[in-house]
């Protein structure tokens, strides 16, 4: 489980992040939602360490992650997965290379292990036969699940997506969700996805917390921010047509 | 003040920069790897600008010798004094900064635009040890060779000048790239070529690394980094002159 308490983080006179009181919690699909500039890579970045929070504590398991030596980071990030908008594959190295990456650097496992592992893991994301290629050579949805396979090759523990459906189409988007709701379920991790799809709100929300202007306004289920009064939540969550059409056939109004 | 503040950050990045790798396997690869684009990649340029350099100080202290006094052989052995002491340690470091140093500024700062860094850090790594010791340690390592392989196509290609177009003598020549021979010329000049690699690799990666932004940013840390390193092999270029041979 992850906790934040009493987050806060500015740049120069500007405060980003304001008061941020959470749980994720361990075998749930996370959600952080909110518009775009609204603090949720920031609040991100300051989870994994990225970035210094200005005050405030986030807890791994109970420990402060800021507060810890380097080992002690180290050891935490060893455990983190993390999946970037832009899949942030190495370019210089093959999909193989990119996978077996962080198990050459702190693993002492034999080439057959290794590949092994490499190979269940691009099995897992539904990827074959991709070893050899580069990811200039893969598409956006491939990318992406590549990402997740590298992510999920040290068998992390935490597993971070940042905005995981950004530039897909829809079949896609909805092979990406549920391929991170199996995942969380299946390794039983804590899984904290920071998206603006409503798509994925819907399918794996487990857990959703609403950002706005850096604040934490709302948090709750899936089903419970369909029923929310709170006003940004609802200009958030209905701001396209096609959510208002599915309110008003729920007669959620 | 901004220069101030370039230099603090520079050093705080090299103090990162030189610790203990993560896997001396994979940092042992990565110098393999580097010395081979770093280096051998850039020694078709070198060759070519070396014998064009040794043929050119042939032609013009030849054609600038009138008086009969002056031996035949003093070609020869100015085409090796520029030719050791300046051209190969100094111009072809020049060279290196603008192949070498916008590749590496541009690697760097496009893996940091990309997230790629941060990817490396979320996973644990000192990225600014994994991606820039290798190539300050691959450029400190193969730079000395390239040069003393420059100093020996420069001179060879004054001697094809000199012999070929009959400017003097075969005999003349090589009496003269022989005359008065001091080892410590070479040593100086690779007290430079190991100075200046380490200008060359970790100025554009200090800009490279600090990017932050697009492509454009990219670009211009690319610029940037290619301007600054220049300007730093030359002023460390007459310091070190100034300490080592006066």
């Amino acid at each position: 489980m992850i906790k934040t308490v009493d987050l806060y983080k500015s740049f120069g006179e500007t405060e980003v992040l304001t008061e941020i009181n959470t749980e994720f919690e361990r075998g749930k699909t996370n959600l952080i939602i909110g518009a775009s500039g609204s603090g949720k890579t920031t609040l991100t970045k300051c989870i994994v360490g990225l970035i210094k929070p200005t005050k405030g504590k986030v807890l791994y398991e109970g420990k402060d992650f800021h507060a810890m030596d380097f080992q002690e980071k180290k050891e935490i990030r060893k455990k983190i997965g993390f999946l970037f908008q832009g899949g942030a594959l190495f370019d210089s190295q093959t999909v193989e290379e990119n996978l077996q990456f962080p198990l050459d650097m702190f693993t002492n496992q034999t080439a057959k292990e290794k590949l092994d592992r490499v190979n269940f893991c691009l099995d897992r994301v539904n990827l074959k036969g991709v070893n050899k290629l580069y990811p200039a050579e893969l598409s956006g949805g491939m990318k992406k699940r590549v990402g997740i396979a590298r992510a999920i090759a040290m068998k992390p523990q935490y597993l971070f997506c940042d905005e995981p459906n950004s530039g897909l189409d829809p079949k896609t988007s909805i092979l990406i969700d549920n391929l991170i709701k199996e995942i969380t379920h299946e390794y039983d991790i804590t899984t904290i996805v920071i998206t603006h799809d409503m798509n994925s709100v819907l399918e794996i929300g487990e857990n959703v917390m609403f950002i706005h202007e850096g604040r934490k306004l709302w948090e709750g289920s899936r089903r419970e921010i369909l029923e929310t009064n709170n006003r940004e939540v609802v200009e958030f969550v209905y701001a396209s047509s096609f959510m208002q059409t599915i309110r008003e056939k729920a007669n959620l109004k | 003040m901004k220069l101030l503040s370039h230099i603090g950050r520079f050093t705080l990045l090299m103090l990162i920069t030189f610790k203990r790798p993560e896997s001396w396997k994979s940092f042992r690869k990565r110098i393999v790897t580097e010395m081979n684009d770093l280096g051998l990649d850039s020694l078709p340029i070198i060759a070519v600008i070396s014998v064009f350099m040794g043929a050119v100080v042939t032609i013009q202290t030849s054609t600038n010798i009138d008086s009969g006094f002056i031996p035949l052989y003093t070609v020869g052995f100015a085409a090796r004094q520029s030719v050791i002491l300046e051209f190969s340690p100094t111009i072809i470091a020049l060279i290196l900064v603008g192949k070498v140093g916008s590749s590496i500024s541009s690697e760097i700062g496009t893996m940091r635009v990309t997230e790629q860094i941060d990817a490396l850090e979320i996973m644990g790594i000192n990225s600014a040890n994994f991606l820039i010791f290798p190539k300050i340690i691959a450029a400190v390592l193969i730079n000395p060779f390239l040069i003393t392989l420059s100093m020996a196509i420069g001179i060879a290609g004054g001697y094809a000048v000199a012999v070929g177009t009959g400017l003097i003598g075969a005999s003349d020549y090589e009496y003269g790239i022989q005359l008065d021979f001091k080892m410590y010329d070479y040593y100086y000049a690779m007290i430079k070529t190991v100075v200046f690699a380490f200008v060359l690799t970790s100025i554009p990666a200090y800009f490279g690394y600090y990017t932050s932004g697009g492509s454009v940013e990219v670009g211009k840390s690319s610029t940037t980094a290619v301007v600054v390193s220049s300007i730093v092999i030359l002023i460390l270029n007459y310091l070190l002159t100034q300490l080592l041979l006066i």
